[in-house]
């Protein structure tokens, strides 16, 4: 039988208002802005080898992210979304996690792709929606996805994802797995009934879930400050009785530290966890927008002052891990790397005109087929008007 | 007169509005200062103030559900749905609340003021979410109007007639159009009626019907046609609810053939409903089955947007079928 849980409150005699910003949520911060370790903090325990491997995700993600700015600007790929700036947010969460944990991406978490193992060749491939994408170059560039790795393929409307990952993480403690669902968002997204719906429905079943918020300060042109009137996103966690941290995103160290206890509580306890990231949008919202129509100059260098590459490096060297002559070495070589495969992927031709039908279905319907060779026949008798797929149906 | 592209007659259309009543508030995602991310509503805020137009939180069905209560308490609200493709959200409210709001009070209360615009359609390399044209399910919804320009001129005139009908409207911009449409608009007020379709050019041999960015791609394929010695009627539709039978009717009795060419998938898209009907007032009068022209039954691609298109040269080869019949 259902019970009534909850408490009853206790009793006032005068009208007593609670003020909306009554709760201030503190934010975990390990390194300072340079990479120092702050005075008696405890270190997560990370291995030499995890620490190159973060810091080389970031090197990677950080060149991609500019080449393919440029790539776009150059008109060889449609459009591009960066996540210059929130590198840390995204690849120290992922690296917290175990592998076959599941990760629900909104479109800024290619460092949590990359760290998961997707190679230059794969993000390639997607982002100039050629036959060898696993996508099938039906989705607009950088909506990656990968079965193998783990990581749900992105799709573009925001928010949908948040309820999508409680329902996943309710399967996985169905199936007692001891994984958890890590599912990323947008301070901006969170404004979408989905984020309400998500984060009450897994407080309510107890699910392993870790709602990440990557507060990034915009959505679009649109500030936090038309965004929301709380203090950002975590206060919310709160209201639904959902343990909540908050964490510098720009700090990769604490970003890990704040992730493995989520997932901790997750996995062992059924608990689902809010992570607030606390970051900066330091690109457009993508290419098609111009940042200077909706901000300052000086806002984006004070944030560029806390860039978390730079932190992260800071640290390593400090520590004897990375040597100033390695690590831009070793950049260099990434930038190379990344060029080599953008030429080779855009060489490579769109999927044969027969995928347009697939996957409509898990096997396409006769309208389809009919549909498909209607189409084959025009192409033929056109075959310059259809120049990418004419070849296909000779 | 002034030449000015669809997102400029657009912005004309909003100042007008603006202008002439102090009701007419303007809303959504990054319209206020940065003035809407196609730049439709440039330069509003500025004008009239950030009571007036304005940024709302990143929540559709809240966009929507506002613009509601805004216009049941006597207010004009536009409000701005980014995409067409991100309207689902506030489908409930679209489909619940405001085609439903006089209806189900006995005309106690009403939504009339309200008017949604949203881009649609493809063509733009948008892929599955920034391409679609989702109007037929909209049309299946008594109560509200649906309106779909296909030029600058016609964008200003039928949004100011939609700001001002006292019945909620949804209108649907064409996107791919935005800027590449260019055309003398006054740049003072007028209208052009809602429910009434235009008969854009003359013709005698086919009658070719669409709407918003598709009227083009008709144009195109009743160029080759004529090419071949075919007189084409090509009619636009303007609204497609209600929509006006009676024009494409009387078309149809003259020309006895009909091609309907449209960008969305071809399964239960608006041409279906017009096909019905014109079978059933002009049935006697065909020499040839009524063409469909769409999209394919899939989601919109990216990589192979071209193919999938209902492009002019599908719908030339559709005249050719009909005349051939």
């Amino acid at each position: 039988m259902a019970t009534q849980t909850t408490k009853q409150p206790d009793v006032v005699t005068s009208v007593e208002v609670i003020d909306g910003h009554a709760l201030r949520i503190p934010m975990f911060q390990l390194l300072d802005k340079d990479g120092k370790p702050h005075e008696g903090v405890t270190l997560p325990e990370i291995d030499k080898d995890l620490a190159l491997k973060m810091f080389s995700t970031m090197q990677f993600i950080r060149v991609l992210d500019e080449r393919m700015i440029a790539a776009q600007r150059q008109g060889r790929i449609s459009f591009y979304l960066s996540s210059l700036g929130e590198e840390a947010a995204s690849i120290g969460s992922a690296a917290a996690l175990k592998f076959d944990d599941m990760i629900m991406g909104q479109y800024r978490e290619q460092g949590s792709l990359a760290f998961r193992g997707f190679t230059i060749k794969q993000f390639m491939n997607q982002l100039f929606s050629n036959a060898e994408d696993l996508g099938k170059g039906r989705q607009m560039p950088v909506h990656y996805g990968c079965a193998d790795l783990n990581f749900m393929t992105i799709s573009s409307p925001l928010g949908t994802q948040i309820p999508q990952a409680t329902g996943y993480a309710y399967g996985q403690k169905h199936e007692d797995s001891g994984l958890c669902t890590l599912v990323y968002f947008g301070e901006g997204a969170a404004s979408e009934g989905d984020f309400h719906a998500g984060l009450n429905m897994a407080s309510v079943l107890k699910v392993p879930a870790i709602f990440f918020c990557r507060n990034n300060g915009y959505a679009i042109s649109t500030p936090i400050s038309e965004q929301l009137a709380g203090d950002g996103i975590a206060p919310r966690g709160v209201g639904y009785g959902m343990k909540t941290i908050r964490v510098d995103g720009n700090d990769i160290l604490a970003v890990y530290a704040a992730t493995q206890e989520a997932r901790r509580l997750a996995v062992e306890e059924n608990e689902p966890v809010l992570i607030e990231a606390m970051s900066y949008r330091m690109a457009g919202h993508s290419t098609s927008d111009d940042p200077t129509g909706y901000r300052t100059r000086d806002e984006e260098q004070a944030w560029r002052d806390k860039c978390p590459l730079k932190r992260f490096r800071n640290y390593l060297l400090s520590k004897g891990w990375i040597n100033e002559e390695d690590a831009d070495a070793q950049q260099q070589e990434v930038k190379e790397a990344v060029l080599a495969a953008l030429k080779e992927a855009e060489k490579v031709p769109v999927p044969h005109i027969d995928e347009i039908i697939n996957d409509v279905y898990d096997t396409p319907t006769e309208q389809l087929k009919e549909q498909l060779e209607q189409l084959k026949e025009h192409v033929r008798k056109y075959p310059d008007a259809y120049p990418k797929t004419s070849e296909g149906v000779k | 007169m002034a030449k000015m592209n669809l997102l400029q007659a657009i912005n004309s259309a909003l100042d007008v509005a603006m202008a002439k009543n102090d009701k007419v508030t303007v809303f959504g995602e990054d319209v206020g200062h940065f003035g809407g991310v196609f730049r439709a509503t440039s330069g509003l805020q500025e004008k009239y103030g950030r009571s007036r137009c304005f940024n709302t939180p990143l929540v559709e069905q809240g966009i929507i559900g506002f613009a509601n209560g805004l216009a049941s308490q006597g207010g004009l609200p536009v409000a701005e749905i980014q995409f067409g493709d991100y309207i689902f959200p506030a489908f409930d409210q679209i489909v619940n609340e405001t085609a439903k709001f006089r209806y189900r009070s006995g005309n106690e209360f009403d939504v009339g003021g309200l008017t949604i615009r949203t881009p649609y359609g493809g063509g733009i390399h948008g892929g599955h979410y920034h391409s679609q044209s989702p109007e037929a399910y909209f049309a299946h919804t008594p109560g509200l109007k649906i309106v779909i320009p296909r030029n600058p001129y016609e964008a200003k005139g039928l949004l100011l007639s939609a700001i001002f009908d006292p019945n909620p409207v949804l209108f649907m911009e064409p996107k791919r159009m935005y800027r590449a449409a260019v055309g003398e608009v006054p740049e003072e007020e007028y209208t052009i009626p809602l429910g009434k379709a235009e008969v854009v050019k003359e013709g005698s041999d086919i009658t070719l019907v669409g709407w918003g960015a598709q009227i083009e791609v008709i144009e195109k394929a009743a160029e080759l046609a004529e090419k071949d010695g075919v007189s084409c009627e090509i009619i636009d539709l303007r609204s497609i609810l209600p929509w006006d039978a009676d024009t494409v009717a009387e078309s149809v009795m003259k020309t006895g053939r009909l091609v309907i060419s449209q960008e969305a998938p071809h399964t239960m898209a608006f041409g279906s409903e017009v096909a019905a009907t014109i079978q059933e007032k002009a049935f006697l009068y065909l020499e040839s089955p009524i063409a469909r022209v769409s999209g394919l039954d899939t989601p919109y691609p990216l990589a192979h947007e071209k193919e999938y298109m209902a492009d002019h040269l599908k719908t030339y080869e559709a005249i050719k079928r009909s005349l051939n019949y």
